[in-house]
């Protein structure tokens, strides 16, 4: 593989974490569709979850869990359930990853936004619903609490107390994300068999 | 044991399988538009790569273009600088462009069925997640992202994991004025926005069998708004009468071998599902949605659900969504003010829509104090509505009747719902901030969005028609 080519890999992460506590986090929340016009993948961090976190006027909404200084700096995003549903945009998972987000924990993720987020080293962790409950309730008593997260291990680790979930991911991505493995580096690997496919297949539009 | 529709289509599009990795699949049409690909064309670049079958890449803009003046420069210049790259790059890598000012451009999932080049059997992707729309021809049509967008140029081939399986099934004989649009935000009202979440859903049912191409179409492009992996319909002779003919369709003896092959696509009476749901469309009356997500809808007539029905789990974000949406918990919804309708966006901007709308509205007028934006989904369905003489009709109803594009769907161009204004809206997505910062948004169907714009208020169709 190409130095080019190669992504950033994860392995283990030990953070605090940033929680949204909101439900069906949709794309258009974490970044808004007037911020697409980018032709490049960089610069999206700036305006993740824009509309929460500023108000109307541009000043920043003190509230807003990005916006509060005791969670400042912290690499893992928690949300509420079923994260990252509607638009198929990769805005959104560049806009993560660009804030300086390596890790969302969430109790469901949609599809697209899941695909989306691993093929831009952005690892998505899904947790029961009662271990994202106990995330959250811990943070509001401890803002600096930490989460180890082990991708070699799939294991989420609540680093004070030892309560530790462990978490799918397909195999093919985990070896992606541990190695800074490309898909398309795999597939053009694959380019006699996708030819003879061609051939092959007798009603080929 | 038979198959599913669905797994009948993908077995026969996997190229290649190995043990602990995602299969490879076959991809028959890649469409594409401004936004979701200049990253994926500056990745080729990279890599030295051409487009490997540039003759299975169609591209159009749509997101981005203004509805008003299209023959002019777009003004907004990160708009147009965006449009212009793709016109740069599918000329650099030789894919074909239906760009502004082309009789074929339009609305990447209208102008896909309507030039012939969505087919039955199909494997479709686009860098955008109402692709589930082309599924109404049985085919397997999915939204990707960008880095996926790169994928496919680069091998025609993208990597999958086989999901489960959901039919659905619609039985019955649909009321007056409720329409395929009802069906749908019925459904998602049912199994919540969540609900079909890791499946490929397939419609069925004799309501399903009954209604029009584009009727059918409304249908799956909403799959992915209660997270289906991709919506579909098997096909039957109203999907062979209507893409006969059309540009791109198979021809002759092409045709007549498609024909006995698309055929073949059902899924078998033994072919098992994950799960099942039954409706009946007698229990479905014009639908409305109230709060900020598609799974939260309700009858035109009924109430929005009180604080107190609403489990522990879900009180904080339904309590987020009404404030948002101003509204009050138990309330109805009927006579609700209204500021703005929008008949538009890939789920219904087809030229049926545009005739229904007409009918209703034919010798009537939009109440004063109401704002009624009108956008075919595609150059085509404009021309065909022109030549109806249907411009006539919305012109004398004070409609304003714009050029094709994704307009007022989300709020990227410069057709916004202003911050705190309510409209019924024609499209798909009911999030904050969709239409524009700070807009509320009511979805229904076109025939709900004819009855607001000409009472000013959410309102009963059925009692007007």
């Amino acid at each position: 593989m190409s130095d080019k080519n190669i992504k950033k890999t994860i392995s283990t992460l030990i953070s605090g974490v940033v929680p949204v506590n909101i439900d069906n986090i949709d794309t258009d929340q974490i970044i808004p569709a007037r911020f697409l016009k980018a032709t490049t993948r960089e610069g999206f961090g700036e305006n993740l979850f824009c509309d929460w976190k500023k108000n109307a006027d541009g000043s920043l909404k003190a509230d807003f869990p990005l916006n509060e200084p005791k969670y400042k700096g912290h690499r893992i995003l928690v949300a509420g359930n079923n994260f990252g549903c509607g638009s198929s945009r990769e805005h959104a998972a560049w806009s993560i990853v660009d804030y300086g987000f390596d890790v969302v924990v969430s109790s469901f993720f949609a599809d697209i936004f899941k695909n989306n987020a691993l093929n831009n080293g952005l690892l998505p962790v899904q947790v029961s619903p009662a271990f994202l409950k106990k995330i959250f309730d811990l943070v509001q008593t401890d803002a600096n609490a930490t989460l180890t997260v082990d991708l070699e291990a799939q294991s989420i680790k609540i680093t004070a107390t030892g309560e530790t979930e462990n978490f799918e991911i397909n195999p093919y991505k985990k070896m992606c994300l541990l190695k800074g493995f490309d898909d398309i580096d795999y597939l053009l690997s694959l380019k006699p068999q996708i030819e003879t496919y061609e051939k092959q297949r007798e009603f080929n539009f | 044991m038979g198959k599913t529709l669905f797994d009948k289509i993908y077995d026969a599009h996997v190229v290649h399988t190995q043990e602990g990795f995602p299969e490879v699949i076959y991809i028959n049409t890649h469409y594409i538009h401004e936004v979701t690909s200049p990253q994926a064309f500056d990745g080729l670049r990279k890599r030295n790569l051409p487009v490997f079958r540039t003759n299975k890449t169609r591209a159009t803009a749509d997101h981005n273009v203004p509805t008003k003046d299209q023959h002019l420069p777009i003004k907004e210049a990160l708009s147009r600088l965006q449009v212009e790259m793709l016109t740069k790059n599918t000329s650099e890598f030789g894919v074909e462009l239906y760009g502004l000012g082309h009789q074929y451009q339009g609305i990447v999932h209208v102008i896909g069925p309507e030039l012939g080049i969505t087919l039955p059997g199909m494997t479709i992707v686009c860098g955008d997640s109402h692709t589930s729309t082309h599924g109404a021809f049985g085919c397997i049509a999915f939204g990707i992202g960008t880095s996926e967008v790169e994928m496919v140029m680069a091998t025609q081939c993208i990597l999958q994991y086989r999901p489960k399986k959901m039919k659905i099934e619609i039985n019955g004989k649909l009321g007056k004025g409720v329409t395929s649009k009802d069906i749908i935000l019925y459904i998602i009202t049912q199994i919540s926005a969540a609900g079909a979440n890791g499946y490929a859903v397939e419609f069925a049912g004799d309501t399903i069998r009954g209604l029009s191409m584009e009727a059918r179409m409304t249908i799956c492009n909403m799959s992915i708004e209660m997270g289906g992996r991709c919506g579909m319909i098997a096909p039957d002779q109203i999907t062979f009468d209507y893409i006969q003919g059309r540009e791109f369709a198979p021809k002759g003896a092409d045709w007549d071998k498609a024909l006995a092959y698309w055929k073949t696509l059902y899924s078998d009476a033994d072919a098992s599902f994950d799960k099942v749901y039954s409706f009946k469309a007698e229990d479905i009356e014009p639908w409305i949605t109230y709060g900020t997500n598609p799974g939260m809808g309700i009858g035109i007539t009924g109430s929005m659900p009180s604080l107190a029905s609403i489990i522990d789990a879900d009180k904080t974000s339904f309590k987020k969504s009404l404030d948002y949406m101003d509204l009050h918990p138990g309330d109805q919804l009927l006579g609700k003010k209204i500021d703005y309708v929008f008949i538009g966006s890939c789920t219904n901007s087809r030229i049926e829509d545009l005739r229904l709308v007409a009918d209703f509205v034919k010798d009537k007028r939009k109440a004063d104090d109401v704002e009624v934006w009108i956008i075919p989904g595609s150059k085509q369905v404009e021309k065909q509505a022109i030549a109806e003489g249907l411009d006539v009709i919305f012109k004398n109803a004070g409609f304003d009747l714009r050029e094709p594009g994704c307009s007022a769907c989300l709020g990227m161009n410069e057709d916004k719902v202003p911050a705190g204004k309510y409209c019924v809206s024609t499209s798909n997505r009911n999030f904050e901030g969709r239409q524009g910062p700070g807009a509320r948004t009511f979805l229904a169907s076109p025939l709900t969005a004819a009855a607001a714009a000409v009472t000013g208020k959410i309102a009963d169709v059925r009692i007007l028609l």
